[in-house]
């Protein structure tokens, strides 16, 4: 079982790394860029056949180190 | 007194340390991260700075998961007196030592240069030495020294006189450099016994070097 973890700033945390990119892309012509954020994958192969427990060891992972909760949001994808 | 300077694979200001407290008279000793227990009768633990752990994941973020973090949160839950610099603040508010997280610079550029700082509050044991807008001129070298906090977080930190030191000029005008909320530097936990900051008081021991203003902040420490 494969789990695919999202880590994002949060809404309303500044993005700056996101904002640098966008400047960049618009510079180059790109001008239907509206906004970027810049964000990472984590990407965790499991020995689990029970998505939802999955899913839960996950998140606890999230909670105690993938993600810094004061300022980042995740997302978890399970796949078989 | 007795200093613990931790140690994780990457830190890179442990012997600075060491050394601005070996001149200040005290007794020290390198903890290894991989230690489980504080040495009895240490006075003060510093969490040096550096790169623990090349700073995946997030500055910080890995070296929470070491034994000693569990060592050193019961020490700062009894009281001890903690103290971070650079990537030990960082380390600190990973591990929920102290509020607040540490972003990537705003202008994304590493910075590595002498900044001023402007002292806001001393009723503590880390800059009782240092007056209220005194100025002082210590060096920074960062890359992720953004400190973010929401704004309850905030109002909390001035309610309690928990912020300690604010970016400014060499007057004392707020100067931002790295896009922190309020231009905040280095900020204590509510019991005051958690000690946090971006600076390097350590680098700046002697005159000669550019600045002796990090040995009345460290001094503080000694005898509180």
């Amino acid at each position: 079982m494969k789990a695919i973890i999202n880590v994002f700033l949060k809404n309303g945390v500044l993005d700056s790394q996101g904002k640098a990119v966008q400047h960049a892309l618009s510079g180059h012509g790109f001008e239907s860029v509206k906004d970027v954020r810049v964000g990472k994958q984590i990407v965790i192969e499991m020995n689990e056949s029970d998505a939802s427990v999955a899913k839960e060891k996950v998140a606890h992972m999230c909670e105690e180190l993938l993600a810094n909760t004061v300022i980042e949001d995740y997302d978890i994808e399970i796949q078989a | 007194m007795k200093v613990g300077i931790v140690q994780f694979p990457g830190t890179n200001c442990e012997y600075d340390t060491q050394h601005a407290f070996t001149a200040l008279g005290c007794e020290t000793q390198i903890l290894w991260h991989k230690e489980d227990s504080i040495p009895e009768g240490t006075d003060l633990v510093v969490v040096a700075g550096g790169f623990s752990y090349g700073d995946y994941l997030r500055s910080g973020a890995i070296a929470k998961m070491s034994p000693i973090m569990k060592a050193l949160k019961i020490y700062a839950d009894n009281g001890g007196k903690v103290l971070g610099i650079c990537n030990g603040f960082q380390v600190l508010t990973e591990t929920g030592l102290l509020p607040g997280a540490l972003k990537r610079n705003e202008g994304l550029h590493f910075i590595s240069r002498h900044h001023h700082l402007k002292v806001i509050n001393n009723d503590n044991g880390f800059l009782r030495h240092c007056e209220i807008d005194q100025v002082v001129n210590i060096p920074i070298a960062h890359h992720d020294g953004n400190f973010y906090i929401d704004s309850e977080g905030l109002n909390e930190l001035y309610a309690n006189n928990q912020v300690l030191l604010r970016y400014s000029d060499k007057s004392g005008n707020i100067d931002n450099p790295n896009g922190s909320v309020d231009s905040i530097a280095g900020i204590c936990n509510k019991a005051k016994n958690v000690f946090g900051l971006m600076p390097h008081p350590e680098r700046a021991m002697e005159t000669l070097l550019g600045s002796d203003d990090g040995r009345a902040m460290l001094e503080g420490f000694i005898n509180s």
